[in-house]
């Protein structure tokens, strides 16, 4: 749905998006990762016809950006880092006017309550922009974007500034969105991409550092498997216990108790299942396990690890 | 196109600054209006026409200071932008729209002659008035044209509007320096690049068809070069 091939953009000799290939299928929802300055924005506007590229091709639905832009245009919905609000309307004005300049052709009044619906901001349709408050506003730049029902949906950072409660309630949005729309979205908070994104695409300093299933991504730099495990037992001989069991690197005691039990940080070598063992370790010393859980990486980690890596290939 | 022309007049109407066009427009013209031709009991209208082209150089940018400044700072640019809608119409909507605001007030402006027919049985020339109309509405759609070039390069509607103060002064200006310069050359070129020198002879109640194509040359002109503009920021 999305072709992107050797995308550079430089201002002089900086270069903001350095030779960017990567290709989004249909109904996929793709995270794009990276710290503040990293290229998201200047890739995004580039592929919603904003700004041009300095070289390299951008095609939506098979269509070039920059040789049929207004065709092109037509299956996006785009939300910029700053919502494109103009605030001396009402949302039921704006909304009018994005459907007019659209050239939409859908049954205006129920395709724009529909839309107004979704994305919870029916009940101040009467308002002007004006006086909506910050999350209120980030919705309306949502439903602009909805507005046509463009098959491509491009979001450069949705959920900022928003309360954690609002940040929920768009992301269930963005992933119901994903059922029937390809969906890009730019961020650089980690958990975001993680809960909503199929795939994640990590750019830094203009390049593509990884391009990856989200789960894999989370695997591609953990060497090991770490669990959290709650035993009820004496400290000191369930650790000591736990140390002797084949595969497990390092235990760590973290002295967090909850009742009887302590928690202990297992670190399992990488491919290994410790659990069973674990398990029939303790059941011998009658030691009862009360909860045990896989400690993932975050993908916080995950991006530093990446990025250093990449770095230290240099 | 008509989704952004229909906005922008919505927008003139839906914020204070059209009302405040509209007001200061018929106030600088009424009071011009009642200076060139009451006070000098005369039902000869050239001489309002002819003071207001000063008038212009501070109402036009008024009405064109925002239409792309605004935009710009507000981000909302990048929605009209990423829409399907091309950049000359884009800019072509926002030049219409500036140009009925001036028209319909310049409209409203007629009921001044109305008073005119206590001075002379004939009342004003009926012709020449025409002639002096079509004269404002040229020169009024050539001074929008510079406003709105000037509104896309900057995003500070006050920078939009001074600038375009200083651009509309200069083209005026241009004309009373010929006055004082000898050297033929130069003075040909002065002139001829001249708004007022060719605004000035409607007023006199001559219909130059070749004046007619300067404004809308230079209107063109404007436009197109607003038009690069967009196109150059695109490809920066």
């Amino acid at each position: 749905m999305i072709e992107i091939n050797h995308l550079v953009k430089n201002y002089g000799s900086k270069f903001a998006v350095d030779d960017i290939s990567f290709t989004v299928r249909e109904g996929e929802i793709v995270g794009f990762l990276g710290p503040n300055g990293a290229g998201k924005s200047t890739t995004m506007n580039i592929l919603t016809g904003y700004l041009s590229s300095t070289s390299g091709e951008a095609k939506v639905g098979g269509i070039d950006i920059l040789e049929n832009p207004d065709e092109a245009k037509k299956l996006i919905g785009f939300l910029p880092e700053q919502p494109p609000l103009y605030v001396d309307m009402t949302v039921q004005e704006y909304l009018n006017f994005v459907y007019d300049i659209k050239a939409c052709r859908l049954n205006r009044e129920r395709h724009l309550e529909e839309i107004r619906k979704v994305t919870k901001i029916d009940d101040v349709k009467n308002r002007l922009i004006r006086n909506l408050s910050k999350g209120y506003r980030q919705r309306v730049g949502i439903a602009q974007a909805l507005v046509g029902n463009p098959p491509v949906i491009i979001f450069d950072e949705p959920t900022v500034g928003l309360d954690p409660k609002q940040i929920i309630e768009i992301r269930n949005l963005i992933r119901s969105l994903g059922k029937n729309h390809t969906v890009i979205l730019s961020t650089h908070i980690l958990s975001e991409v993680q809960s909503v994104c199929d795939r994640i695409v990590i750019i830094n300093e203009g390049k593509i550092i990884a391009d990856e299933k989200t789960e894999n991504i989370t695997q591609v730099v953990e060497d090991h498997r770490r669990y959290a495990v709650k035993i009820a037992g004496p400290q000191r001989e369930v650790a000591a216990a736990l140390r002797s069991i084949p595969g497990v690197l390092s235990v760590e005691v973290t002295g967090e108790r909850e009742l009887d039990s302590y928690v202990y940080r297992v670190e399992a070598e990488k491919g290994v299942d410790v659990r069973k063992p674990v398990f029939y370790a303790m059941a011998e010393n009658n030691w009862p396990i009360t909860g045990l859980e896989t400690v993932g990486m975050n993908l916080e980690e995950v991006f530093t690890k990446i990025v250093d890596r990449s770095e230290g290939k240099k | 196109m008509s989704a952004i022309y229909k906005k922008e007049m919505r927008t003139y109407f839906t914020t204070p600054l059209g009302y405040v066009f509209i007001a200061v427009f018929l106030a600088v013209s009424g009071f011009v209006f009642a200076f060139s031709t009451f006070q000098t009991q005369t039902s000869d209208i050239s001489g309002y026409f002819q003071l207001m082209i000063f008038g212009y150089i501070v109402i036009v940018p008024l009405l064109t200071m925002r239409s792309f400044a605004e935009e710009r700072r507000t981000r909302t640019e990048q929605l009209l932008m990423t829409s399907p809608v091309s950049i000359p119409a884009m800019i072509m909507a926002k030049f219409l729209a500036a140009f009925t605001m001036f028209a319909g007030t310049v409209l409203l402006s007629c009921v001044y002659y109305l008073p005119l027919f206590r001075y002379s049985e004939s009342g004003p020339n009926v012709g020449k008035a025409f002639g002096c109309l079509i004269a404002m509405l040229l020169l009024g759609m050539c001074f929008i044209a510079v406003g709105i070039f000037v509104s896309t390069l900057t995003e500070s509607t006050v920078t939009a509007s001074i600038g375009t103060m200083a651009i509309l002064l200069l083209f005026v200006v241009a004309a009373i320096f010929n006055n004082l310069i000898d050297a033929y050359v130069i003075r040909a070129i002065l002139s001829w690049i001249s708004v007022y020198a060719r605004y000035v002879n409607f007023t006199y109640g001559i219909f130059d068809i070749a004046a007619v194509v300067y404004y809308a040359s230079i209107t063109a002109v404007f436009l197109f070069l607003a038009v690069r503009v967009y196109e150059r920021r695109r490809y920066a």
